[in-house]
């Protein structure tokens, strides 16, 4: 009977097996450009991956320490009987120890403490409204089922202004720079997630919320809804574009601004034939 | 008026409590087929139909996730034979639409968590065993008892219902998070299938509410002689902290529930902020506030969770300790761990709320107190393992269910700590990693207590055996099916997959060969774990009505339930029993057998360490 616990074995091996193949498997850690899995993109992507790297030792540790100990509970202490059918063994009569109690409680609450304060600063930095970048805001996002639509300040550089350039589902910054976003909805709760730049936080009814990140890889990245907004909550992704330059950046709003412009007539009350001109 | 009630020398006549015996607080033995084992007040018969019920309903969950399992694993493709009878849109081509995708994952959680792991923890077993375990001959409130059971019953028919009224059932998710789920034209299950939903959950509320006034009353009131606080058994001390959490948490849920429910029916506006805005509707300012919505309803569905796993601890305690013969590691360490899981309960609910746009200072805070939740959760894994340590491990099924329920609490609680860390959780938050983590706390921790449980007490419940061998097997496919399930979620979890998506492959990032081969993987080993559990059921049925006998004392355990025949008669017991130590004495030195039941005094030669035990 004593070899049940080899099943406990197997899946405690097969957990550890599966945690300790992911990071050499771009496809089963934490999500990073297609070309560069090696490559975190974000600062604060390098920041929270570090410290989930931090968090999976300890976990890990304490899940294969408690687990051998368990493992071997079972197999070690397993009843036996002897030739008669009597117990080859008593059990011990021992109702716990007061100095173990007090070594098991300390120790982790040591371990978590300390985890708990070596977190504050990211978070701090990732959250925190006097962590915000002084700088002009790039966009206004605003959620609703089931898209994102972007409000850019035009060339004056001010939103709520005649320039502004409308966007849907299509996020552009550039590198390097922190992106700060103004994070609205228009209907229910959406969230706004950049996996590879591990950026998320929901978008509330009635709330402004700033938010932001940066980049250090030019290129196309995903923008995805992560809180449940109704039946399209699946098909509400957004492309997310970074720029190398700023000029680049610059002469995409132009170009759409030129195009937003022409539609703008195209559509001009009591002008059907916008574009007979 | 004093707990401890008088008893006449020790050893000498035992005189009946004064609220119990032919008093007022008796009530005659059922004579009829209907009040006997339908409105019945027996605490026996209304355990076992709590029993019945929800495993009734764990089916209809346990179908409701495979249909998940289904479409995230092949999108779109038509699910063979299930298809056709359950989303008949003869225009998709079989195909499942999004929105139906949104009602099976809304009711899976809704219909496990409230009408089967809470029922059958604190319903099923918490009325079958609190007044065995104490020595009492009932519950202190026997017609409050039987409706409990009975205002279930418009709940579950309202969750049955909801599927087949106008838009459908709710599909705002278990959490219900308006304004999704208070705009009528957000989501079509928010027609009348979201106001059902909110009627049943106050129902299944208002059963939970009155079932621990019940148990809370029982044990400080009809405890029997001599059964101190600190005798009684970890399952009774589990499920009267557990009765505690939510007697103090329950009113604050259902105070949301009505309040969504007007915002729904009667036009107030506590939730949303402006109201019709969706859909193109105009807008009109309604003044509420979302996260007032969160708030309040994590300050209850945070403590569901301990009201989910509390009772759980409770049973692998009594059946760890009894299949190692071996005193439990830690008495009283036990009990303040459970007290102090349950007192920090009442302080973490913010940590759902990481990213809602709840103010971060907050955070730091909540992740602090959630951190801290992590200790006694450890103590209590400690202690189970060093009661296992030196003992004389007996394989039954009951203990390799429990066993395998400190195994899953193991990895259950460590990846919770990846959420409680405010920064990461800022990546993993409303991911398949919690997802993960939730199922190996509820599904590899509770569903296996639950099993433990029913393995251990199916004797004392219906007189019979269960087939120890069949129970074997089952343990052996859930324990493996059950990780090959839930583990890679963590893994598609942290590479970003979002939960409540009905097709990953919307995203480029979700389409990688890895992800595809683990959603796949992954409903495999669901489907196999879905269809271990007809082994459970056969052996259930087969054994209830063809087991053999069982007798009063299979086990050879110790607490008060075991001295009673089984199934136990009307009233319990006799006399009532006299108590003289903890339900834990197994293997004392000198005794003839390696048990103590609690009616038995210890030798002579034994004191109990008073720190310990």
């Amino acid at each position: 009977m004593r070899y049940w616990s080899l099943i406990f074995a197997l899946a405690a091996a097969f957990s550890v097996g599966a945690f300790a193949y992911a990071p050499f498997s771009a496809d089963w850690w934490l999500p990073n450009p297609a070309g560069e899995p090696r490559h975190v993109v974000s600062t604060f992507g390098r920041e929270i991956d570090a410290l989930f790297v931090i968090i999976l030792w300890l976990t890990g540790a304490v899940f294969v320490g408690t687990h051998a100990a368990l493992i071997w509970a079972q197999f070690r202490y397993a009843d036996r009987v002897d030739a008669d059918g009597k117990p080859a063994r008593p059990a011990q009569y021992f109702h716990g120890s007061q100095r173990l109690e007090v070594v098991w409680t300390i120790i982790p609450a040591g371990i978590l403490v300390f985890l708990a304060l070596y977190q504050m600063d990211t978070w701090a930095n990732i959250k925190f409204r006097s962590a915000a970048p002084r700088t002009p805001v790039l966009a206004e996002l605003t959620g609703r089922q089931f898209q994102w639509m972007m409000k850019y300040p035009g060339p004056d550089g001010r939103l709520n202004t005649p320039d502004d350039l409308f966007t849907v589902n299509d996020l552009h910054f550039v590198k390097d720079r922190t992106a700060l976003i103004h994070l609205k909805s228009a209907d229910v709760i959406h969230s706004f997630f950049l996996p590879q730049m591990r950026i998320k936080q929901d978008a509330v009814p009635g709330m402004t919320i700033p938010v932001w990140f940066d980049c250090d890889r030019a290129g196309r990245y995903e923008l995805a809804c992560a809180e449940l907004c109704g039946w399209g909550h699946y098909k509400m992704r957004g492309d997310v574009v970074v720029h190398e330059t700023e000029r680049e950046f610059q002469e995409w709003q132009a170009a759409k601004l030129a195009e937003q412009g022409r539609s703008q007539l195209a559509t001009a009350p009591g002008d059907p034939g916008g574009d007979e001109k | 008026m004093s707990a401890e009630p008088t008893v006449a020398g020790v050893g000498g006549p035992i005189v009946a409590h004064p609220d119990q015996g032919e008093g007022e607080h008796a009530h005659p033995g059922a004579t009829n087929l209907l009040t006997k084992y339908v409105f019945s007040t027996d605490h026996k018969v209304i355990g076992v139909q709590f029993l019945f019920s929800s495993l009734v309903f764990f089916a209809i969950g346990g179908a409701l996730a495979m249909a998940i399992r289904w479409q995230l694993a092949w999108p779109w493709k038509p699910m063979p034979i299930l298809a056709k009878w359950l989303w008949s849109a003869p225009a998709l081509g079989g195909q499942m639409p999004p929105e139906f995708y949104n009602k099976l994952f809304t009711m899976h959680a809704t219909i496990m968590i409230f009408f089967v792991v809470i029922p059958i923890l604190t319903g099923a077993f918490g009325n079958f065993l609190i007044p065995l375990m104490i020595g009492a001959r009932d519950m202190a409130f026997p017609k409050l008892n039987m409706f409990s059971y009975w205002i279930m019953w418009p709940g579950f028919v309202l969750v049955v219902w909801s599927f087949f009224v106008e838009g459908g059932s709710a599909e705002a998710g278990w959490t219900s998070y308006p304004p999704l789920s208070t705009q009528p034209r957000a989501a079509p299950g928010s027609l009348n299938g979201q106001t059902l939903w909110l009627l049943a959950l106050l129902c299944a509320g208002i059963s939970s509410l009155t079932g621990s006034i019940n148990y809370i009353t029982t044990i400080v009131m009809l405890r029997s002689p001599g059964m101190k606080m600190l005798r009684m058994p970890m399952t009774v001390w589990a499920l009267f902290i557990t009765a505690l959490l939510q007697a103090f948490a329950l009113p604050v849920l259902t105070s949301a529930l009505l309040m969504q429910t007007l915002d729904r029916v009667a036009g107030t506006n506590f939730f949303s902020p402006v109201a019709g805005a969706v859909a193109n509707a105009p807008a009109v300012v309604g003044g509420g506030a979302p996260l007032l919505f969160q708030h309040l309803f994590w300050f209850y569905s945070h403590p569901a969770v301990y009201v989910m796993i509390l009772p759980g601890m409770g049973i692998a305690s009594d059946v760890i300790s009894t299949f190692s013969r071996k005193p439990l590691f830690g008495y009283k360490p036990m009990v303040v761990a459970m007290a102090a899981i349950a007192g920090l309960g009442f302080i973490v609910w913010g940590h759902h709320m990481f990213q809602s746009g709840m103010n971060p200072a907050l955070g730091a805070t909540f992740m602090l107190s959630t951190m801290m939740i992590a200790l006694p959760s450890a103590i209590k894994v400690f202690n189970w393992i060093g009661t296992m340590w030196g003992g004389r491990i007996q394989y039954t099924s009951a203990m390799l269910n429990a066993m395998a329920f400190v195994s899953m609490f193991i990895l259950g609680g460590l990846s919770g700590i990846f959420m409680a860390a405010t920064p990461v959780d800022i990546h993993i938050h409303d991911t398949y990693f919690i997802v993960g983590h939730i199922h190996y706390v509820l599904f590899g921790g509770s569903t296996f207590a639950i099993f433990a449980g029913t393995y251990y007490w199916f004797p004392k419940i219906f007189g019979r055996m269960m087939n120890e061998k069949l129970g074997y097997v089952h343990f052996a496919l859930s324990f493996l099916f059950l990780n090959g399930t839930f583990l890679f979620m963590h893994i598609v979890g942290w590479h970003g997959h979002m939960r409540r998506i009905p097709d990953p492959t919307v995203y480029e990032f979700l389409r990688a060969p890895g992800i595809v081969w683990m959603n796949q993987f992954m409903t495999i080993c669901a489907f196999g774990l879905g269809l271990t559990q007809f082994l459970f059921a056969g052996n259930f049925f087969h054994s209830l009505f063809a087991g053999p006998i069982a007798g009063p004392n299979p086990w050879k355990a110790n607490s008060l339930e075991w001295t009673t025949p089984s199934p136990p008669p009307h009233y319990n017991f006799n006399t009532l029993p006299q108590v003289y130590h903890p339900p834990y004495e197994f293997s004392v030195p000198g005794g003839e057998d390696d048990f103590l039941p609690q009616t038995r005094p210890l030798p002579p030669n034994i004191t109990l360490d008073p720190v310990m035990a």
